[in-house]
């Protein structure tokens, strides 16, 4: 059975599980990144990072202090009756004060804290709705660092694959050291304005070893991946190798007459996480196991 | 070799610091982010001053993670936050202020490299996200002021023990890491450019 207060424990555990141990691919990007760097800054940088990433895991600690604001994607069987949006609420805000979790979300013009996480329109929630049996829920937890970096960019259809590419370029270059490098790049392309800010962060969701299914938009993203590690930014900007740790892209059509682009920062510190709940109340992790 | 350093730091001392080098903090920190730049500089426009007194003292861009255990609040995760949000901010609160240094990610831009060779001081550059490590470096909390503007906006008064690996960023003589890292990424656009064939 999938009861609220299951949903409840679950995102509880999810999040507690995601703020403290990153995903098996960003974490073998980073001791790749260690072990291909030669100078010393990046390296003792990168050394920084990988002892953080062992100290939050073995004392179950957020990795970073900032554990940002809460997306959740869900992914709803049919004949769910609980109220998902609900329980999850309630998860992150007892997340906040048993993991704990900073409390980021407030008021936009007042600036007013409420202290908990939760507010208007956050936790922020997406659906999707599918004809599997269980239900998933995935959760972005994404710090301000490399969110306020990220930009959209409305390019005429004349500009095509070239001011895609001048445009991350640009704006790789903009944010420097800021978004905390290695970053992951996460690309929308097509859609709409709002559509391609969607795909952006969806991007983020993909592994960064797995490359985009279609080859032309996988070649893409290596071919970027490659041109933004020849900038020197490297790790929190003070030069080195590894600006990158990937570009992921996901596209979607669009108006003949527009062309849409955004990017959405990732910092080195990905925290997402996927659990499923099944029918008969069984629980599985599919990020963060064990 | 890394240089070990306590607050209040003399500005003799600040001085014989250079980009680059490697340094470990102990003595009182003060965080101070967005609304503790803008609150600190309001409150002595008014004619008042804020709770503590940054003079020779360091600032750490920071907004912690802190868990009340009992009457005692304990440090969970603390690294660095986003500097350049306090580029507009930081040239006048190291003037009236006076900080001997600034602790934080992602470095700052000219007018604070300028006020830094003016006034004696420099930025410390801690790796980003790396809140637990850095934890590890604060042994007490002091206390908090300003607790009203939230946990990541209030002073958090912070007692550092070897607090590090700090990279001096910006020295005191006008030298920046990350103005070098940006001069020599431009250099390199024009060759990336062309390999991405938009030349």
């Amino acid at each position: 059975m999938i009861t609220e207060d299951l949903v409840r424990e679950v995102a509880l555990d999810l999040l507690r599980r995601t703020v403290t141990r990153l995903p098996a691919d960003v974490e073998k990007g980073l001791k790749d990144a260690f072990e291909s760097e030669t100078e010393e800054v990046p390296k003792m940088q990168l050394k920084a990072i990988l002892e953080n990433i062992k100290l939050a895991k073995d004392n179950v600690k957020p990795v970073c202090q900032d554990t940002g604001i809460t997306i959740f994607y869900v992914s709803m069987p049919t004949g769910v009756e609980i109220d998902v949006e609900k329980a999850i609420t309630e998860g992150v805000r007892q997340a906040t004060k048993e993991v704990p979790l900073r409390p980021n979300a407030v008021h936009p013009m007042t600036r007013k804290n409420p202290g908990d996480n939760v507010g208007l329109r956050m936790p922020y929630f997406n659906y999707k709705f599918w004809d599997r049996d269980y239900l998933e829920i995935t959760v972005m937890a994404k710090g301000a660092g490399s969110e306020n970096m990220s930009k959209l960019a409305m390019l005429t259809p004349s500009q095509g694959i070239k001011g895609i590419k001048e445009f991350v370029l640009n704006e790789v270059v903009r944010a420097s050291g800021n978004p905390c490098p290695p970053t992951i790049v996460g690309l929308g392309i097509g859609g709409s304005a709002d559509i391609s800010g969607k795909l952006a962060k969806e991007a983020l969701m993909r592994p960064i070893d797995q490359p985009n299914e279609d080859p032309e938009i996988a070649k893409l993203e290596k071919e970027l991946k490659e041109a933004l590690n020849e900038l020197g930014i490297g790790p929190m900007g003070l030069g080195g190798k590894t600006t990158v740790l990937g570009v992921n892209i996901e596209y979607a059509y669009c108006h003949t007459a527009s062309l849409p682009v955004s990017l959405n920062f990732q910092c080195w510190a990905a925290r997402r996480g996927t659990v499923q709940i099944h029918p008969d109340g069984t629980v599985k992790h599919i990020t963060h196991e064990g | 070799m890394a240089i070990k350093l306590k607050t209040p730091i003399s500005e003799e001392d600040i001085r014989k610091l250079h980009a680059g080098d490697i340094v470990y903090l102990d003595g009182t920190v003060y965080t101070g982010r967005d609304e503790v730049h803008i609150h600190a500089l309001e409150a002595i426009e008014k004619g008042g001053k804020p709770p503590v007194d940054f003079e020779r003292m360091v600032v750490y861009h920071c907004g912690p993670i802190m868990k009340k255990v009992g009457e005692e609040w304990t440090l969970v995760a603390a690294g660095p936050t986003t500097s350049s949000r306090m580029n507009s901010l930081e040239p006048k609160f190291i003037e009236k202020f006076r900080p001997a240094g600034i602790i934080g990610k992602g470095g700052m831009s000219q007018p604070t490299v300028d006020a830094m060779k003016k006034f004696g001081a420099v930025y410390f550059a801690i790796t980003g996200g790396a809140a637990v490590l850095a934890a590890q470096g604060v042994k007490k909390v002091h206390g908090v002021h300003w607790f009203e503007l939230g946990m990541p906006e209030a002073i958090w008064v912070l007692e550092a023990e070897n607090l590090g690996p700090l990279t001096v960023g910006i020295d005191s003589h006008g030298n920046s890491l990350f103005a070098d890292v940006n001069k020599s990424v431009q250099g390199r656009l024009g060759k990336i450019r062309e390999k991405l064939g938009i030349a």
